[in-house]
């Protein structure tokens, strides 16, 4: 099969049933209802599960449930509704099981708007809900990548027992982009009777469970997860290097769609202006590209960096503790659902340049 | 020697952690007892709530899940959509079922889950120390009514069975009371009845147990289930709501 | 090498459609694209529009502030867009429904009667976003027209009447485009 063109939200969709998730619990919220409307078509028809839940609250309780009898299930959703499932998030990181959730990212705070947005930064990666503990994060930047990290994101999920978010924004799950499922295919699950609620049957029973009334010991399954976190930090980062090579002068950060801008102005900018600008774009949001960051703050060529974010500054306080400001660290962003265009943001790199004195 | 009493198989050996005279131990036993009866321990899954009974998942011998507050019934969903041939039951109690998961139960029961949902009934919060529930009487004193609850300020008691009656999915919907044995073995039946008509695949099915709370309703064991049969009986008419029948 | 296309209209004007001919046309011919619409509650009634990005490499920034062609097709599409073009760039305008063109005169408008050329067809309006997409291709044939007849010849394979229509529609549309291209 050759690329078909896809609207991404639908490609997620179809991603999730490529990767053998079956199961798919969610309440419709915009931009990404179109994600729930092709699963509703596609999942009965192959022996699947699709429920429209009462409200995002259910929705992802209904997932912690399946997640609990040990197969691949998701559920997606936009801001305001990602808060709702805050609840079973911190539920399901707590029982150590593996879900993926999907953050089409619309502005806020409160009800917002429904535009593309980095808003959530901070609540995906720090704060998905209460308690000691992270989502891995991946953040695709187009609708090809979003589906090869939707048939990553099972594994992973399983490898650490441990729910993954991907957040994308309403441009890549509303825009049509060329998508090839031919290199795609599913990971074989793991054995899940270990843990699962399956029933006992010739086994001693399992049990899905987060309450630890003594405090000795959930230190010890908090300092369990803490293990695990580390353990992602040192096997998990992904990130791009974009026009590298040369050994920059500004080093741009900028993850999602916005890298596509960045990507877009510094082409424009290095042939306009003969300055070498480069780009590090963050895949995983947790674990972030710390060390390569840090690394990076200690060379020499590097001059300073330029964040670009459609939020009022949130990835951007990882790239100052990364960097530990050895460099300045300059920001842009646009935000309320607006998107940066390339001129903006060349003139965003002229300014760093400027500065620096270049 | 033959053997006439015993632990049933789907119960642990644990011991307790409730107060002298609460009836979730009685509860608890019939659920176990009806597993057993029904053969069905190797493919149940309880769900256990927030509450008093949070640790219901420490004393049934079988595959637990413990939820969230209120959210019992949505996991029960999930479970048992992923999982058809289980047997999925959620034991809830009133503070859990009636306010914090209203919609998460109403919506399970109008969607027909085929899960069982045993609800506890004694008219307050127990586990975190006697606050009213929207199931405490009117005039009954609790420690966030302390002047008893006011009907025209906070409204009546809400009736879940009677709610959930009103639906037009097909279920089976009854109310039993444990404040003495010949009640508690028609409890029993109830439960057997429920959990009976999920093994059947046929629908939602829904017990509400009318239970006592001495330690927060500041009333001795005996007396509760006096104050049971006084206050609550008329207010909560036991019975049969509704079955699956009854729409066919 | 690098085209970005808006269309813009009312709701229901196949907007959305003519776009994603374009996008998946050029796809088909080998090529990098991006289909950006407009989304949420402006569709309801309101102007609709999308973008199409068409590249020789991955598409990189989708959101494009000055588009080098606009396809406009009803009245407030034109006092929208026609302001964005980039230097140089094509405004093509469906004068069917609007009787203005743009004072700017750094571009090359073409008005195209996309709903006439439909109407003398079909006996209504609906391709007009056909002859608007075959007038484009006319006067800047980005990617060969055959490239659309088959993205046409698979949308509406399964009715041959409403494909040999909506084929006659383009074609023509796309001659007129031609000559006004060649007359400039």
């Amino acid at each position: 099969m050759a690329k078909i063109l896809m609207k991404g939200s639908e490609a997620i969709g179809e991603a999730a049933i490529k990767a053998g998730c079956l199961s798919y619990f969610a309440y419709p919220i915009t931009p990404q209802s179109e994600i729930a409307e092709y699963l509703a078509k596609r999942l009965p028809k192959i022996g699947g599960t699709f429920l429209q839940a009462e409200s995002e609250i259910a929705a992802s309780q209904m997932v912690f449930g399946a997640a609990g009898t040990g197969v691949r299930v998701m559920t997606t959703s936009s801001s305001p509704g990602i808060s709702l499932m805050s609840e079973a998030m911190s539920y399901i990181a707590g029982a150590e099981l593996p879900a993926v959730f999907v953050n089409i990212v619309r502005g806020g705070p409160g009800l917002g708007g429904i535009l593309p947005s980095q808003g959530d930064y901070f609540q995906a990666t720090k704060g998905a809900g209460h308690g000691n503990f992270r989502f891995l994060v991946l953040a695709p930047a187009n609708v090809q990548e979003f589906v090869d990290y939707m048939i990553k994101a099972f594994p992973l999920a399983e490898k650490y027992r441990n729910p993954v978010m991907l957040v994308g924004d309403g441009l890549i799950a509303q825009m049509m982009e060329p998508v090839d499922f031919d290199n795609v295919a599913s990971t074989p699950q793991g054995d899940v009777e270990s843990w699962a609620t399956t029933g006992c049957k010739d086994r001693e029973t399992n049990l899905i469970n987060s309450l630890f009334l003594d405090p000795l010991k959930l230190e010890k399954f908090n300092d369990k997860l803490a293990d695990k976190y580390n353990r992602m930090r040192d096997e998990e980062v992904v990130y791009e290097e974009y026009a590298m090579d040369d050994d920059p002068d500004v080093v741009m950060v900028a993850y999602g769609t916005t890298s596509r801008v960045v990507k877009t102005a510094i082409d424009e900018f290095r042939k306009e202006d003969k300055l070498k600008v480069g780009l590090i774009r963050p895949i995983t949001l947790f674990p972030f590209p710390m060390d390569v960051l840090r690394n990076l703050s200690a060379k020499s060529h590097v001059k300073a960096f330029g964040v670009v974010e459609m939020s009022i500054g949130q990835m951007l306080e990882d790239v100052k503790w990364a960097t530990l400001e050895r460099k300045p660290v300059e920001f842009f962003s646009r935000k309320g659902g607006i998107v940066p265009n390339p001129d903006e943001t060349k003139d965003f790199i002229k300014n760093i340049f400027k500065k620096i004195g270049a | 020697m033959k053997t006439i009493f015993k632990r049933p198989d789907s119960m642990t050996d644990m011991v307790t952690h409730y107060c002298p005279g609460c009836t979730h131990g009685t509860a608890h036993r019939m659920v176990a007892e009806v597993v057993d009866e029904m053969g069905i321990r190797e493919r149940t899954v309880g769900i256990a709530p927030v509450g008093c009974s949070v640790l219901l998942y420490k004393y049934m011998d079988t595959d637990m899940h413990q939820a969230a507050h209120g959210r019992a019934p949505a996991v029960a969903t999930g479970v048992k959509r992923v999982k058809p041939g289980l047997i999925v039951y959620s034991y809830q109690g009133d503070g859990d079922l009636a306010s914090i998961g209203t919609a998460e139960i109403i919506h399970a029961a109008n969607r027909g889950e085929k899960i069982t949902v045993v609800f506890i009934n004694n008219a307050i919060y127990g586990m975190t120390g006697g606050q009213m529930a929207p199931t405490t009487m009117p005039n009954q004193k609790t420690t966030t009514s302390p002047y008893g609850r006011d009907v025209n300020d906070v409204g009546y008691p809400m009736r879940m069975c009677e709610m959930l009656q009103t639906l037009r999915t097909p279920s089976y919907i009854a109310r039993a009371s444990l404040h003495d044995p010949l009640h508690s073995v028609q409890a029993k039946q109830a439960l057997k009845k429920a959990f009976a008509y999920q093994n059947e695949n046929k629908c939602f099915s829904f017990v509400e147990l009318l239970s006592i709370c001495p330690t927060n309703w500041g009333i001795p064991p005996v007396k509760s289930m006096d104050w049971l049969v006084e206050r609550m009986l008329p207010y909560y008419p036991l019975g049969v709501f509704k079955t699956p029948e009854d729409e066919e | 090498m690098q085209y970005e296309i808006t269309f813009a209209g009312f709701g229901g004007q196949g907007i959305m459609t003519a776009g994603k001919f374009l996008a998946q046309g050029a796809m088909n011919h080998g090529l990098e694209v991006a289909w950006v619409p407009s989304y949420g509650p402006e569709m309801r009634g309101g102007t609709a529009y999308c973008t199409v990005v068409i590249s020789s490499k991955p598409v990189g920034s989708p959101v494009v502030k000055n588009p080098g062609i606009a396809v406009v097709m009803n009245r407030p599409s034109l006092d929208k867009f026609a302001s964005q073009i980039k230097p140089d760039g094509i405004l093509i305008i469906n004068s069917s429904l609007i009787e203005a063109t743009s004072e700017r005169e750094d571009i090359f408008q073409v008005q195209v009667p996309c709903n006439k050329m439909s109407q003398e067809v079909l006996g209504i309006g609906r391709s007009a976003n056909i002859a608007a997409l075959g007038a484009l291709l006319g006067v800047k044939e980005m990617i060969p027209k055959e490239e659309i007849e088959k993205v046409m010849e698979t949308k509406f394979g399964k009715k041959p009447k409403i494909l040999e229509d909506n084929l006659k529609i383009f074609r023509d549309a796309y001659e007129l485009g031609k000559k006004q291209r060649k007359n400039a």
